[in-house]
């Protein structure tokens, strides 16, 4: 029989946990919810936009009554569980209703906080925290004029904008001498004052509420100093508590919540708790980010999956009114330790402080430009240190602006037809219909459902910015840690480090150590081990070609009609008269219908059937080219100019040097796409300074830059260092190109790989220590020992056949 | 979907031994009317499928095969290998064929199973 797993609360977290669950272990457990609202399971976050009238309740009901059915799950909506018998393993709900458990998750969530004050049971003195509260707004907007709401914080000003919105004329009562406190500092506040206030919402700062008066229903507010307000409404939105009373009458242990461990359990660990109810490492959380981070966990550990652990999350706020953008994360007040950058526009409404310690991002407050928000939220959580390019942080992430949408192109106000996603075809309007029509919480989800930011990626920053603004700033960002892909928890480092440490030397080896999810993984982590394994043990034959790219299984292009396309080297980006004929002759003997000259100094031959490529390479090889590797992560190409040989502004022997650098290097295997260039003087023909690794010549000797690339987002590259000799340049390479190999993740190039890590961080490891550069180029020069053999001549002689015949032909 | 009864078939075509498709891989049959894709998955189970993914006409047997799937090469949708349909939340299907293993030796019926709209 299978075991009865029984949740408390039909709320976010809990059906979060649930969906999680039932993704990795559908048949494991018998489940039944029990929910005290007679709703399914809706997206709580989303009221404000209900109460403001730009959704339904529909559009926010997030698993409806046929997903229970569709998962066999027993829903009991309506029903309060009144005690939980942990000694016979039973739950009982108040109307009788029992259900016996093996395994028990609680999420109960959390309650709002009701002042104390006289006449706080008046009819219409309500919270703002479920439908039927804001059904109550709703309501009683239509008969009545005046509402306060008692506190100005986020949910407060949500629930004052929808009122307002639904026609009354509301005034905030706030404690504090800002809105908002515990997110803003003092100038965003007064910014957000102000447009609320031209927006007709009145406020009392620093006053505190006496009473609410009133004979059967509520007539006024008193405060302290005497003042009282009309109100046919007051709603109280003072803060929550986690909902604890259930689970403290049962004798599981609580605090401010109900306490749990790094894997969700509390004191007994038949009974799991996720969500607002909880209490993790003495921190309860309101958001819904780190609701769904404890779910995924939670869900890790019922299926007994894995070493999945909750760690505790960061949290950023955003507002949910209309037409406001303001955002802020971490530490945004600083003290003694921290230094702020601040940039204040007043006239154009934009405001952004960071608070800095150690070069580190602590907190963000963001107002009325909030694109970059996520990026720096990043930035925080991963601890970047951003000493490189602190100069121009207040400025937001340049490469937002690279397809097309400059800096003052705010997502907000784009169009719905604004293309989001240049490589698939992606509008703001469809990202946002699958948002709120799907339900979408997350990137992932986004990009499964409509595409946007799949391929290169480059617009992630503007689709979570989307995503922020679309369900509010609590969407579910990804947890600290990225796990390489769906079928592991682990990072990419720590696979790198375990396959080392381990001495891991298979693909099966590393799943079967780090207990893979899926039998043969997924394309995704298939390719990255393949890589790490060939790079960690360069001397063995680990290479599985069926997890290889079909480009560099097959050693050409695969192109959109699914024939490939063919590029021999060139070295350095000479040829001769006679590669020129060979070339030429393979052309019309295989009637190519496409012959171009490629941004990397080489010919490229298009339309080539795959049975072909065999043949082709014979001829070429007999002509002595070998494979370009222009279809691998892999060294691509070394582009030179003709330097001092020709020019009559040449400094060094650029081409020379271009040629040496590219025998050196050619058939290594990187983490991703790789291309260097020699310029040989300062005018820079070759474009060295937009490589992954470039040198410009200069009359003293050589500058070598890293970390450049053209492409989506065109990256110039950061100065290394200068070397006086061709030797050092080599050897500097050498090491570069090691260190890039080692520590990158696999499928990021080197200018994102320098963001992450710092350029400080690479100076220190080539140029400042002599015995690891001289260390990381020997381990290059000794793997390129068993990498340089020419793919493609192997491959003419008759290896890997299977690859390019059809296994029978008919007809 | 409906896959065609195998003891219907009368015209099966023997295609080659099972050891000549790689594991996690895929072979060609070539015929006049495209190509077909015979995948061999890690616990030695073949499927054929038209090869052409339903979004872009991609050739899936150049793509990669993990669990019961393939990722199409040109855009990575993944499609499903028993029945042809893309996996949510793309959607389409590239037709699928009835084959069989006996004594290590594949074969394959030419005539599509039904479910799948043909092009």
């Amino acid at each position: 029989m299978k075991e009865r797993l029984v949740v408390i609360g039909n709320g976010m977290a809990g059906i979060r946990a649930l969906e999680e669950l039932l993704k990795i272990a559908p048949e494991q457990y018998d489940i039944t919810v029990f929910g005290a609202e007679p709703y399914e399971n809706y997206n709580r976050i989303m009221l404000s936009p209900v109460l403001a009238g730009e959704k339904t309740i529909d559009d926010i009901i997030l698993n409806d009554a046929a997903w229970y059915e569709d998962n066999n799950i027993t829903l009991h909506k309506g029903k309060e569980i009144s005690e939980i018998n942990r000694a016979s393993r039973q739950v009982i709900a108040s109307d009788g209703t029992t259900a016996e458990y093996d395994r028990l998750l609680i999420a109960t969530g959390s309650n709002p906080f009701i002042l104390p004050l006289p006449g706080n049971d008046l009819e219409g003195v309500i919270s703002f925290r479920d439908i039927h509260d804001v059904n109550v707004m709703i309501d009683v907007a239509k008969q009545h004029k005046h509402a306060v709401v008692i506190g100005g914080g986020l949910l407060g000003l949500e629930a004052a904008n929808g009122l307002m919105q639904q026609g009354m004329s509301v005034t905030v009562v706030h404690l504090m001498d800002t809105l908002m406190e515990r997110q803003l500092d003092a100038p965003a506040a007064n910014m957000l004052r102000k447009s609320l206030e031209e927006r007709g919402m009145h406020f009392l700062l620093s006053a505190q509420t006496e009473a609410i008066i009133g004979k059967q229903r509520v007539e006024k507010v008193r405060l302290k100093d005497g003042t009282e307000i009309y109100a046919d409404l007051v709603v109280m939105a003072v803060g929550i508590r986690p909902n604890i009373e259930l689970a403290k009458k049962s004798g599981i242990h609580c605090e401010r919540g109900i306490v749990v461990n790094d894997t969700l359990q509390t004191y007994d660990p038949r009974i799991y708790a996720v969500g607002e109810c909880v209490q993790h490492r003495g921190q309860a959380y309101g958001l819904v980010a780190p609701l769904f981070e404890m779910a995924k966990v939670c869900a890790n550990h019922l299926a007994q999956h894995g070493i999945g652990r909750y760690e505790g999350s960061i949290t950023s706020t955003k507002l949910k009114v209309t037409g406001i953008d303001l955002f802020s994360a971490g530490d945004f007040n600083g003290n003694d330790n921290t230094e702020e950058l601040i940039f204040q526009d007043a006239a154009s409404g934009v405001y952004r402080k960071l608070v800095v310690q150690d070069n580190r991002i602590k907190g963000a407050v963001m107002y009325g430009d909030t694109i970059d928000g996520t990026w720096y939220f990043d930035l925080m959580r991963d601890e970047t240190d951003i000493s490189d390019f602190r100069s121009t942080l207040l400025f937001g992430q340049a490469h937002l602006g690279d397809s097309g949408h400059g800096d003052d192109n705010r997502v907000v106000s784009m169009s719905d037809s604004a293309e989001i996603c240049g490589c698939n075809g992606v509008c703001k309007g469809d990202i946002i219909k699958s948002i709120t029509e799907k339900k979408l919480f997350t990137l992932e989800d986004v990009r499964a459902h409509t595409k946007a930011s799949s391929s290169c990626g480059s617009c992630t920053g503007l689709v979570e910015a989307l995503l922020a603004h679309t369900v509010g700033g609590d969407y579910s960002v990804a947890p600290h840690q990225k796990p390489l892909c769906g079928c592991t928890d682990h990072t990419h480092d720590d696979i790198r480090r375990v396959i080392r440490e381990q001495e891991l030397k298979s693909i099966p080896a590393v799943r079967e150590f780090l207990e893979w999810k899926t039998p043969d993984g997924c394309p995704k982590c298939r390719t990255a081990l393949n890589y790490y394994l060939v790079c960690q043990w360069p001397d063995l034959k680990t290479d599985d070609s069926q997890s290889r790219f079909i480009n560099e299984r097959a050693h050409a292009n695969i192109q959109k009609d699914g024939t490939f396309s063919v590029i021999p080297r060139m070295w350095g980006g000479g040829t001769t008269p006679n590669e020129l004929r060979a070339i030429a002759d393979v052309a019309e003997k295989f009637k190519v219908k496409t012959v171009h000259v490629t941004g990397g100094q080489r010919i490229a031959l298009y339309g080539l059937k795959k049975e072909e490529l065999p043949v082709i390479w014979k001829d070429l090889n007999e002509a002595g080219m070998v494979s370009g590797h222009a279809y691998g992560k892999a060294l691509r190409t070394v582009k030179t100019c003709v330097g001092k040989e020709w020019c009559r502004f040449g400094t060094q022997d650029s081409t020379h040097l271009g040629i040496e650098l590219e025998k050196m290097t050619w058939g290594s295997w990187m983490p991703h796409k790789f291309k260097m260039a020699v310029s040989g003087c300062p005018r820079n023909c070759a474009e060295a300074t937009i490589k992954d690794f470039g040198v410009v010549c200069v009359d003293s000797g050589y500058e070598l830059h890293v970390g450049g690339n053209g492409g989506i987002k065109v990256r110039a590259t950061d100065l290394l260092c200068s070397v006086k000799t061709e030797e050092e340049a080599m050897e500097y390479s050498a090491a570069f190109i090691q260190l890039y190999r080692e520590e990158a993740h696999y499928l990021e190039r080197t200018a994102p790989w320098i963001e992450r890590v710092g350029l400080s961080y690479v100076k220190e490891k080539i140029v400042e220590d002599e015995e690891n550069r001289k260390a990381l180029a020997g381990r290059f020069l000794y793997s390129q020992k068993f990498m340089q053999d020419d793919p493609w001549k192997q491959r003419a002689e008759g290896a890997e056949q299977h690859e390019f015949t059809p296994i029978k032909k008919v007809g | 979907m409906q896959a065609t009864k195998q003891n219907d078939i009368t015209d099966w075509l023997e295609v080659g031994e099972l050891d000549s498709i790689p594991r996690l891989g895929a072979r060609v049959v070539q015929t006049p009317d495209g190509d077909i894709a015979i995948f061999r998955t890690a616990d030695d189970r073949v499927f054929a499928l038209r090869d052409k993914c339903p979004h872009k006409g991609g050739p899936l047997s150049q793509g990669i095969v993990h669990g019961d799937r393939v990722a199409c090469p040109l855009h990575d949708w993944k499609i499903s290998l028993d029945s042809g349909t893309a996996v949510a939340p793309d959607e389409g299907c590239a037709a699928s064929f009835p084959i069989k293993m006996e004594n290590n030796t594949v074969y394959l019926s030419l005539i599509p199973n039904e479910g799948c709209p043909q092009d």
